[in-house]
């Protein structure tokens, strides 16, 4: 199916089609985890009929996979109703992003005749007191693996999604044998981003560079470990001639308040559903268009850099640091556990702080030679 | 003959993406299959569909064009894309257009 696929976006790709769309349908949550970088307000969501509408443009458009997510998708009452409106009216690939405490057997039973893809569930620990000090929900752990067996048992493929962050470093080894337990995928994002209004003060809960080597050398989670932390081959111009990623080219993100982005982790506001057509602003908004045209060659700092054919670069992540043409440091300091080597952005940063080491404490003097009154 | 509602589909530049409801597998049909696929409307007997919209489309002697076209509802049914019963099928996925 991978190769089928990649053919597909690379079709899509070809016919400037957003084959694949994540949209929020609320930022409410019934959890409060530590590392989400989302505002829970309720600030004006998109009615029912504004989300049909959008999800009857968006099939026009040729939208195949639509991600639904949050927030937490089942607080919205009409849930179930925007759910049968995209798979039986529009029949797109429907894949499901929840804590899914709200799923008891009634729920997975729905999601089972309604043919979701799959459901990915957040878990963060194997250990209640260590998923539920994340939540800030006492309980949920348990809640939310009673729906991981109640949609197993509907037949339904889940997926346990482990963010690693300080709280749970040592547990996803934890996780992914409960996942094996439970019979069910797992994935692990080493990765706390920004919230969406650029505050970066979430950024401490990221794990710390021993953590994250720990991650890459695991040969369960990674394969071949030489391979995996290898240097990069030296760029050469078909590589920097390659896309940066795949937002805006092939994928979107859409908020529950119809602002339409290439991404769900690049907040670059490029229009709105709510005052224009889905397929104008994916074809026609400077800011997609803008996005769509950087290249490798085209990005500052990270050109000139050893990593660039095979780093992890998140456009978005550039973007909330100021630049989406400029270096994501995350993305650096990933680049650089795996093989030792610093990124070019890295050695500009200590070039840059080398250099403001000059502005140092005057050496000593006697108070006979200070000036009148400077006696610190 | 129906379209089988528990796909996916998407229609890119006349040829579908399908994606079993039974395993996620996915699914390009050509034009000849999409065609098939596109008339399966749980009413329309399969010959039929043979005569107006392949034989019409396409210069092939009817006769062969029916066999293969028998042979690949088969596939398509295996994959529990198409449902084939002798009687009608009141249940069919709806119509996709083509993505603009």
């Amino acid at each position: 199916m991978i190769g089928l696929l990649e053919e597909m976006t690379q079709k899509a790709l070809d016919r400037n089609i957003p084959l694949s769309v994540q949209l929020d349908l609320t930022y409410r949550c019934n959890e409060r985890c530590v590392h989400c970088y989302l505002d829970h307000d309720d600030h004006g969501e998109m009615t029912t009929a504004e989300i049909k509408h959008l999800l009857d443009e968006m099939a026009e458009a040729g939208v195949f996979i639509l991600t639904l997510s949050g927030g937490e998708i089942f607080l919205r009452k009409d849930f179930f109703e925007i759910l049968e409106y995209a798979r039986r009216t529009l029949l797109f690939c429907v894949k499901l992003k929840t804590n899914a405490i709200l799923v008891r057997e009634r729920e997975a039973a729905r999601l089972r005749d309604l043919g979701v893809e799959s459901i990915q569930i957040s878990i963060y620990s194997h250990r209640p007191e260590v998923h539920d000090a994340i939540t800030l929900v006492p309980g949920s752990l348990k809640r939310s693996l009673d729906a991981v067996k109640f949609l197993k048992a509907q037949g339904l493929r889940v997926v346990l999604a482990n963010v690693l962050m300080v709280q749970n470093a040592q547990d996803y080894r934890g996780v992914r044998a409960l996942a094996e337990e439970l019979g069910v995928e797992c994935t692990l994002d080493p990765t706390i981003t920004p919230m969406m209004d650029g505050d970066r003060g979430i950024l401490s809960l990221n794990v710390d560079q021993t953590a994250l080597r720990e991650v890459f050398r695991d040969q369960e989670l990674v394969g071949d470990v030489d391979e995996f932390c290898a240097i990069a081959a030296p760029a050469d111009e078909n590589s920097l001639a390659a896309l940066p990623c795949s937002a805006g080219h092939t994928t979107a993100y859409v908020s529950p308040y119809g602002e339409v982005f290439p991404c769900v982790q690049f907040p670059l506001p490029t229009g709105n559903v709510r005052t224009q057509r889905f397929l104008d602003i994916w074809r026609h908004s400077d800011q997609m268009n803008d996005v769509r045209s950087i290249r490798l060659k085209d990005l500052t700092t990270c050109t000139s850099c050893s990593h660039v054919s095979n780093c992890s670069r998140c456009p978005g992540l550039a973007y909330m640091e100021g630049n989406m043409r400029g270096p994501s440091s995350q993305d650096c300091e990933k680049s650089f556990v795996k093989t030792g080597v610093p990124s070019a952005n890295m050695i500009a940063k200590k070039r840059t702080a080398a250099n403001l080491v000059q502005i140092r404490a005057l050496p000593a003097t006697t108070p006979a030679t200070t000036m009148a009154g400077a006696t610190a | 003959m129906a379209r089988n509602p528990r796909v996916a589909a998407r229609n890119l530049d006349g040829e579908m993406m399908i994606m079993s409801g039974r395993d996620s597998t996915l699914f390009t049909l050509n034009k000849t299959a999409t065609i098939l696929w596109q008339s399966a409307d749980g009413k329309t007997p399969l010959d039929e569909i043979v005569e107006q919209k392949i034989c019409g489309e396409y210069e092939v002697e009817p006769a062969e064009a029916l066999q293969d076209a028998e042979a690949l509802a088969r596939e398509l049914a295996s994959h529990e894309i198409l449902l084939i019963s002798e009687e009608p099928i009141l249940q069919s996925a709806p119509l996709v257009g083509e993505a603009r």
